[in-house]
């Protein structure tokens, strides 16, 4: 089979994936539908011999942070959020938003006229951990010790916020 | 093609052999289980079925072949059917990057003993255990039932909870091995170099977070029968209950070949040297690879060791071990680490971790805990 | 008042380090637990192995004769009485002439049945009985049965075979 049948079928599924997750009534279904999209984005990253990359997003994004959605929705009372109790206008509004968004991508992509890599200067090893390591702690220090002082301040704050104080009840 | 003919036909054949292994384990398991129990239970266990009861799992399979397959007016039919199935899948996952040997030669061919041997090994082993709570959550919550949905919630927060620790102890692996790939990990521990004697803390921590990632006893709240009925699987009933039982024992099974390749040799065995000289690389492989089944099959005896031993946590008590018990130790024990990797005094710096930290939790204690007391 | 000598003062104060880590406990328990791997099991399997059940155990009802091989049972009634699950039920008939190397008395019982689902084996048929006759035999349970046939006991089976007596210790 050609590599290239691969990717078209990927993309086709990924696209379907990502439509049903939009399309889907019941929010669980788009969760799982979202989860299943991240494993064709993976499956993408695997075509571009990005293993790490594949590996830490089915870790952090369909391993962590989906389940966590997924946990708060199971929560919900899904029989009032029904699809029919939204109104015309949240409808309208929906539509005008992602309308124009969808226009500002296209926009985008006819100005900025994206370069097409080219196969012959690819190489084949960017992906593989070791380099990404270096580039990450050589090139790149200064923003991704920025990212980690970031993520730090967000659990500390996590932790605040989570932290009973004194005489207050919580449940 | 030709080459790549005989490399797939040897893959799938050695992918073949591997899950006939696991499956056959996972269903002995189930077995021994019921042997263990009882015998430290000053009991006899199963001994009706065939010489000793060896054929009680052939009858269990039929039992569960032949129960009544239900499925909840109200439940959520196609995610039902497809909790079970991908719990399945993910505990069968797994074992692909688990090297089970060193290569072996037949003929011209050489083979690798694993199933994929992808320089990111630990992450995929890693990956495919935080997928593996989507089998409980999908069919907990499709079973439209409140202690299912318990279950299912209980087993989502534990998991994410322990996978932290885990992470964090498999860093310290990784720090001293330098790469991600599970057979680099084997090769550097050749030779009676086993982690274990450089991370006795990290595996004690991989080994609890184990326990919990795999809901066994003493963590099994998703499935505690005296609070939840039967927690996840309260609904579920013949085979497709036997897919969460039988995922729970491959987990048991593959749970321990990770342990095993991470902290005990791998394949690694006394005596490897002499072994290969005497009967040659493809003998010594094998049993190799039968040395690194055996220390699995050990890890599956502790499991059941520690569950008809130990009673089950209360919530909290869970949460506060995993969240302020294990987090900051594996947090220590990678500092600790890095200093013995900067130092290049590992195995001393990994002992002295232990013996500091000990330590350090007796002055605490003599310092501030007795003087609260007077 | 100490009735006797063996009082512990029981105080639960603070907990020391190790008790606080759990970890000595649990090394403790999964020791014991190893060593119950390694003792002997305690299982009787029944069906194919009995234990000794005592000399006063109330298995088997048994309708005794006598040395000459005459059935004791007078039918008079008093086990009937005795019986708190009234399990107990009989039909009482004349001795004829000619039948007195089969009936010790004159009165005999013609049906004696003893239903074995009412039956709580408590003894007291055999606590009650003037004649010696019925007993709760220690070395025969009554077995398993399937239907509500086989429950109602007549005195085919319950009456002594000749051939396999029953005797008791201090009988002799």
């Amino acid at each position: 089979m050609e590599i290239s049948n691969i990717w078209y079928f990927l993309s086709g599924l990924t696209l379907l994936s990502a439509l049903m997750v939009v399309l889907a009534k019941n929010p669980i279904h788009s969760v799982l539908y979202l989860v299943f999209t991240f494993f064709c984005i993976s499956g993408h990253y695997v075509l571009l011999n990005a293993q790490f990359l594949m590996a830490v997003n089915i870790i952090v994004y369909a391993g962590a942070i989906m389940v966590l959605f997924l946990f708060v929705i199971m929560m919900f009372d899904l029989r009032k959020n029904q699809p029919e109790s939204k109104s015309n206008l949240t409808k309208l509004a929906g539509s005008v938003v992602a309308g124009s968004l969808l226009v500002v991508l296209i926009a985008l992509v006819r100005q900025n006229n994206f370069q097409t890599p080219q196969v012959q200067g690819f190489v084949s090893q960017t992906g593989m951990v070791e380099n990404l390591g270096k580039v990450l702690y050589s090139e790149y220090l200064l923003p991704f010790e920025l990212v980690s002082i970031l993520f730090f301040v967000a659990m500390v704050g996590a932790v605040l916020l989570g932290k009973r104080e004194a005489g207050e009840r919580n449940f | 093609m030709n080459l790549f003919d005989s490399v797939f036909i040897a893959k799938a054949s050695f992918i073949g052999v591997i899950f006939l292994i696991t499956l056959g384990v996972a269903a002995y398991s189930t077995y021994f289980e019921r042997k263990i129990a009882a015998f430290m239970q000053d009991r006899i266990g199963p001994d009706r079925a065939g010489p000793f009861g060896i054929l009680q799992p052939l009858a269990d399979a039929v039992k569960m072949f032949m129960k009544e397959d239900f499925i909840p007016a109200n439940s959520n039919k196609w995610l039902f059917i497809m909790g079970p199935c991908l719990s399945m899948l993910t505990a069968l996952m797994t074992s692909a990057v688990v090297p089970f040997g060193d290569t072996i030669t037949i003929g011209d061919v050489t083979f690798d003993l694993q199933g994929i041997d992808v320089n990111i090994g630990i992450l995929w082993v890693f990956g495919i255990v935080s997928l593996g709570v989507y089998g409980i959550l999908i069919g907990g919550w499709a079973s439209n039932n409140k202690y299912s949905l318990l279950g299912a919630i209980r087993a989502a927060s534990q998991n994410i909870s322990y996978e932290l620790a885990m992470g964090l102890s498999i860093i310290a692996i990784l720090m001293m091995t330098g790469s991600l790939s599970t057979k680099a990990i084997v090769e550097a521990q050749q030779n009676g170099h086993w982690n274990i004697l450089y991370q006795p803390m990290g595996f004690i921590i991989f080994l609890i977070c184990a326990f919990a990632e795999c809901n066994r006893t003493p963590f099994d709240l998703p499935e505690c029968e005296t609070e939840l009925i039967g927690g996840y699987h309260t609904e579920y009933s013949s085979m497709k209950l036997g897919f969460y039982l039988f995922a729970e024992y491959i987990n048991m099974f593959i749970s321990g070949a990770v342990m095993a390749t991470l902290y005990f040799g791998g394949y690694d065995y006394p005596g490897i040297d002499f072994v290969t000289a005497q009967l040659g690389a493809t003998a010594a492989t094998l049993i190799g690879a039968g040395a690194l089944i055996g220390k699995a099959l050990a890890f599956v005896f502790i499991f059941m060791w520690v569950r008809w031993t130990l009673p089950r946590f209360r919530y909290d008590q869970l949460m506060g071990l995993g969240w302020s018990g294990l987090i900051p130790l594996a947090m220590f024990n990678v500092v600790v680490t890095g200093l013995g990797v900067l130092l290049d005094q590992q195995i001393l710096i990994g002992i002295g971790g232990v013996v500091v930290f000990i330590a350090g939790i007796v002055v605490y204690d003599q310092l501030f805990v007795k003087k609260k007391l007077a | 008042m100490k009735l006797s000598n063996r009082t512990k003062v029981v105080e639960q104060g603070e907990m020391t380090l190790a008790e606080r880590m759990y970890l000595p406990a649990i090394v403790g328990g999964m020791a014991t637990t190893l060593k119950h791997f390694f003792s002997k099991p305690v299982t009787i399997r029944y069906p194919e192995q009995t234990r000794y059940l005592g000399p006063i155990y109330r298995g088997h009802h048994i309708l005794k004769k006598d040395e000459q091989g005459a059935e004791r049972c007078t039918a008079c009634g008093l086990c009937a009485v005795a019986c708190p699950a009234e399990a107990i039920s009989m039909v009482a008939e004349e001795r004829k002439k000619g039948e007195e190397k089969l009936y010790r008395e004159e009165k005999y019982a013609k049906v004696y049945e003893i239903n074995m689902l009412r039956c709580i084996f408590c003894g007291l048929c055999e606590e009650a009985c003037p004649k010696e006759a019925i007993f709760l035999r220690h070395d025969q349970m009554v077995p398993v049965f399937n239907s509500r046939d086989e429950v109602i006991y007549g005195k085919d089976k319950l009456v002594e075979k000749m051939d396999q007596r029953y005797l008791r210790e201090g009988w002799k």
